[in-house]
């Protein structure tokens, strides 16, 4: 089930502000394990799980399923497209990718730019910039125009690659990882006894500056928030201590943005339940929906986890099913260990 | 002494339990009622007569600093900077690493060693290093761990013309003149709110600025101060020893003038030493505190501190007792009724 | 027709961030008789209410503009500064200022070899004034100036300063005196110190916890020669906003200002905007989130003295708003 959820959640298409698509696939597989499911003012969408207690306190769960991607900026006299970026799209991963145009009905294209033979050889010393690059769709502009308008969303066509150990690599999956280890907690707690409501939100809008978690915040109003999003995985170029290794078990994260008393029972209930985890520092922001969430009303008691991820913001960004897992279940065995729990108290300084 | 002991403890931002145990200590006499928020705020309320506005005032108890990021297989700490620092200034000094404050250095290349320029390039965080001299990695590991902070080791100088030369004077000089303040009575309700996590972006005083929803706002601050013999004139920013400084506009804040005056005025009748900090760039928990819900009336007062964010803080004592003096003035003189929004 | 005298008290009237009084109390004249209740925030914000039975819908134009304030003054009288807002040092030399009470000065630089090199803090305002002391009868520190630039119209076009986001104000006042039977309850909010980072916006949609949110703001364009690609031209009629930097303009306001906008023939523009942003991104974002838009008066030159703009772009955005408000 992991697998195909990851799947489906990978192909679909939602760039930021566009997430209706992915939305669906999250309502089809967490609808089964939740009580009610909501979509906000902004599009996110909440899958709602009763607690037992009486007064049940709130944990939100947070993890984004906006995807970096591209948009339509000018349709030119010949029926190339220009584009530019939504979210942080490094230029240089373009070039002659097979891109599909979210229009009134979906095109196939292909990002081009002017072939090396052309330049001058300084020219090929620099990459390709965002506005030199053009999707050729193979219409003429009527065509064109008949489907595309300015605005339309652009994604990178990719299928989920199975790669070797039970990896998986594809486009999105920064953070629909983190959406599929909400499912996986949800799944492990259907056959668990929990006191807290649990609201597992899939937030919008991420992608430019956690602009749905805010809003989704406010309006639950959570005792707890945890965001789960993706950190850098350790590939050979990058030093080793700003890194953590695919398969050794999501990161937790320790840092200003998140609540000492959090950080610990998270690590308590890993060790507990013998999780493999790592942890993760952040002396400041970290840039996730829990930079937003924490401070949202008279502030909330934050914690954040982190899905190890390769080549970050590439259409073939690269976990390890694994950790996605056992990241579902150490949040779901934290929500349990709070059980009778006085949070009040527990979260005290 | 409250300063010294102020500036002494460690807290950076998201670690600032030290000097919240101490302002919790020390405040608890003199007012009706504490709390602590889910971020580590104090939010202290001394209760007023009816029909005076709730002030509130902030002061932030965090400071620039390190935090542990790995230690390397020799024992070495490699860092990063917690809030933000000239990393400049960051090469050969003391430092205090984790709660028991392991003592530790950040050393550099023998002078004899380097290359030709290579003084002409600044060493950045990331070639940089704490020795605690240790012999191996797990001899580190006894005594510190990733995610432990590390201040700077900077101890309390009374030094020149009623100067102070400390770390950390941004902000607990304002931590400790707020809690003098709260000494005194009042016909206002003062709210005293302790900050955290000003350093890395407002985020203490945000919440509870949203929590306490005041009817008018003061911020205590240390503030830069440039007022050095290489500098013009024009980028002093404030002088030290003339007095405390009135913000009129900062990366955050434009102030709102009425309020900037009413104070400055009060100070001139008093004969309090009191000056504008000119604008510039730099902001403080005003620029959260101000935008807040529907708004509120923010301003703030700062004392000048020369080399600020490093471990030498300098400050005038004078400015430090004006800080005072005025603050007090300006609750006295708010009348029934004031600023009381509906 | 276009109410030139109008724009002219609009454009000209002197309004930095966070320095609104004078254009709040222009605006206040104005719409005073066509509000059902006008008030004030403590943030400066000037609120007008249309009574309705309908959705809370706020419309923001934002009446503060850039400008300039006094650091120091020297010994012989010259006036050092520091921006306000988007001041380009490149636009900002050499050009007239204005202080509140009318005092004008010039921005003068040091010499500088490299005009590369250019930085606001090697430029200077020169009042005429031969010493500090005659420089402060005039001027003190903290004092507020912003550009000098006499309105001008001519045929379709309008050149001036202050055109960001006066021109927008004027679409609200204008939309407001025209909006005869709207079933919604509308805000016209004339925000502060947009400039300095939506701040006004902010405490003003708190307040007013609206259902929706336009913004009303001038947009850059792509028509002028060799500029950067972008579809909006001026003169092409009004700009409904897709995206900036502080917003992804919400699917139904967009779609609710495309329709409109077809079934009234009026012509529009799609607009999206690589950098800056206005006060829907603040507006958007305000308690569970507001669904929000943004129309655009496509404008030339912004953030210099001789900003420019259309006249039928202007009247397309006055009857877009309108018409939307109707819905």
């Amino acid at each position: 089930m992991l697998r195909s959820l990851l799947k489906e959640l990978v192909e679909a298409h939602g760039v930021t502000g566009f997430e209706h698509e992915a939305a669906k696939v999250v309502e089809k597989y967490f609808l089964p394990y939740s009580d009610e499911i909501k979509i906000d003012k902004m599009g996110s969408l909440y899958a709602i799980k009763k607690g037992k207690a009486d007064n049940p306190k709130k944990i939100m769960l947070a993890a984004h399923m906006d995807e970096i991607g591209l948009m339509v900026k000018k349709i030119d006299d010949k029926g190339f497209i220009q584009f530019t970026n939504v979210g942080g799209v490094d230029q240089r991963t373009l070039l002659t990718q097979e891109v599909i145009i979210h229009g009134k009905k979906d095109l196939f294209g292909v990002i081009g730019s002017k072939p090396p033979h052309i330049l001058e050889a300084s020219e090929r010393e620099k990459s390709v910039k965002m506005e030199d690059m053009l999707i050729d769709v193979g219409l003429p502009k009527e065509e064109v125009e008949k489907y595309v308008s300015i605005g339309d969303s652009i994604t990178i066509r990719r299928k989920l690659l199975n790669l070797q150990n039970d990896m998986v690599a594809g486009k999105a999956l920064d953070d629909r990882a983190g959406v599929a280890v909400m499912y996986e907690c949800l799944k492990e707690l259907s056959h668990m006894k929990h006191d807290c409501d649990v609201y597992a939100v899939a937030t919008v809008q991420e992608e430019v500056g956690y602009r749905g978690a805010i809003p989704a915040t406010f309006e639950i109003s959570p005792d707890i928030g945890i965001a789960i999003d993706v950190g850098f995985g350790s590939t050979p170029e990058l030093p080793k201590d700003e890194t953590a290794d695919l398969g050794k078990g999501p990161c937790i994260g320790f840092g200003a943005n998140i609540h000492p008393k959090v950080y610990e029972r998270l690590v308590k209930v890993a060790k507990e339940y013998n999780i493999p985890y790592q942890q993760d520092i952040y002396p400041g922001a970290t840039g996730t929906d829990a930079w937003g969430m924490q401070v949202t009303r008279g502030g909330v008691s934050t914690g954040l986890i982190s899905i190890p991820l390769r080549y970050m913001h590439t259409s073939v960004e690269t976990v390890q099913i694994s950790d996605i897992k056992n990241a579902g279940k150490l949040l779901a065995y934290f929500i349990v260990s709070l059980n009778g729990e006085d949070l009040e108290e527990m979260l005290c300084y | 002494m409250l300063l010294k002991r102020l500036t002494d403890a460690c807290g950076m931002p998201g670690g600032e339990g030290e000097v919240r145990q101490i302002i919790l200590e020390e405040i608890k006499p003199y007012v009706d009622d504490i709390k602590v928020d889910r971020l580590g705020n104090v939010i202290a309320t001394k209760n007023g007569k009816p029909g005076y506005p709730k002030v509130m005032i902030a002061a932030h108890m965090d400071e620039v600093g390190l935090m542990v990021k790995s230690i390397d297989d020799g024992g070495f700490i490699r860092f990063e900077q917690a809030g933000g620092l000239d990393e400049r200034i960051l090469v050969s000094k003391p430092v205090l690493v984790g709660k028991n404050k392991i003592q530790g250095v950040i050393g550099a290349k023998a002078i004899h060693l380097q290359e030709k320029g290579e003084r002409e390039t600044p060493l950045r965080t990331k070639q940089l290093y704490i020795d605690i001299g240790a012999k191996s990695k797990e001899d580190t590991e006894k005594l510190v761990k990733p995610g432990d902070y590390i201040a700077f080791d900077s101890e309390y100088v009374e030094f020149g013309n009623n100067l102070i030369k400390a770390k950390a004077l941004d902000d607990r000089a304002g931590c400790a003149a707020l809690i003098e303040t709260l000494k005194h009575n009042y016909d206002v309700t003062v709210v005293a709110v302790f900050t955290v996590q000003e350093e890395i972006g407002l985020r203490g005083a945000t919440v509870a600025a949203y929590k306490v929803n005041p009817d008018i706002a003061l911020v205590l601050e240390g503030t830069l101060c440039s007022d050095v013999s290489n500098v013009p004139e024009q980028s002093y920013i404030t002088k030290l020893g003339a007095g405390p400084a009135i913000s009129l506009m900062d990366s955050r804040t434009i102030f709102p003038k009425n309020l900037a005056k009413r104070i400055y005025d009060i100070a001139v009748k008093n004969g309090v030493d009191i000056q504008y900090r000119l604008p510039s760039s730099g902001g403080n928990d005003a620029g959260a505190i101000h935008t807040t819900r529907e708004g509120i009336p923010c301003t703030a007062i700062s004392v000048p501190c020369r080399y600020i964010h490093s471990p030498s803080c300098v400050m005038s004592k004078d400015d430090f007792e004006g800080l005072k003096k005025i603050v007090k003035l300006f609750l006295e003189d708010i009348k029934e009724g004031e600023y009381i929004r509906d | 027709m276009i109410n030139k005298d109008l724009l002219k008290r609009l454009l000209e009237t002197f309004g930095p961030s966070g320095n609104e009084e004078a254009i709040r109390e222009v605006i206040r004249e104005e719409i005073k008789g066509y509000a059902d209740e006008i008030k004030v925030d403590a943030l400066g914000n000037l609120i007008a209410v249309k009574k309705g039975n309908g959705k809370k819908i706020m419309v923001a134009s934002h009446m503060d503009e850039i400008g300039i304030m006094v650091t120091n003054i020297d010994d012989n009288g010259f006036i050092r500064f520091t921006n306000i807002g988007g001041v380009s040092p490149y636009t900002a030399l050499y050009q007239r200022v204005m202080f509140a009470d009318g005092t004008m000065g010039v921005v003068g630089v040091e010499k500088i070899d490299n005009m590369k090199d250019l930085t606001l803090s090697k430029m200077f305002i020169d009042i005429g004034a031969y010493s500090k002391e005659e420089a402060m009868k005039k001027v003190n520190v903290g004092d507020v100036a912003c550009f000098y630039a006499p309105f001008v119209q001519d045929g379709d076009y309008i050149m001036s300063k202050a055109l960001d986001d006066r021109i927008g104000c004027y679409v609200a006042i204008e939309a407001l005196k025209a909006l005869k039977n709207s079933p919604n309850e509308v805000y016209f909010v004339f925000t502060v110190q947009e400039e300095v980072g939506l701040r006004g916006a902010k405490t003003a949609a708190y307040g007013v916890d609206p259902d929706m949110g336009i913004a009303l703001d001038v947009t850059l364009t792509g028509d002028t020669p060799k500029a950067k690609t972008m579809e909006v031209k001026m003169g092409k009629g009004t700009a409904i906003k897709i995206k900036d930097n502080s917003v992804l303009a919400h699917p139904t306001v967009k779609k609710l200002m495309i329709e409109t906008a077809q079934e009234n023939n009026i012509p529009y523009q799609l607009e999206i905007l690589e950098g800056g942003g206005t006060d829907s991104g603040a507006i958007h974002l305000t308690k569970s989130g507001v669904p929000s838009g943004v129309i655009s008066v496509p404008c030339r030159y912004v953030h210099s003295p001789s900003e420019m703009v259309s006249v039928k772009d202007v009247e397309n955005s006055i009857q877009l708003l309108v018409k939307v408000l109707e819905k």
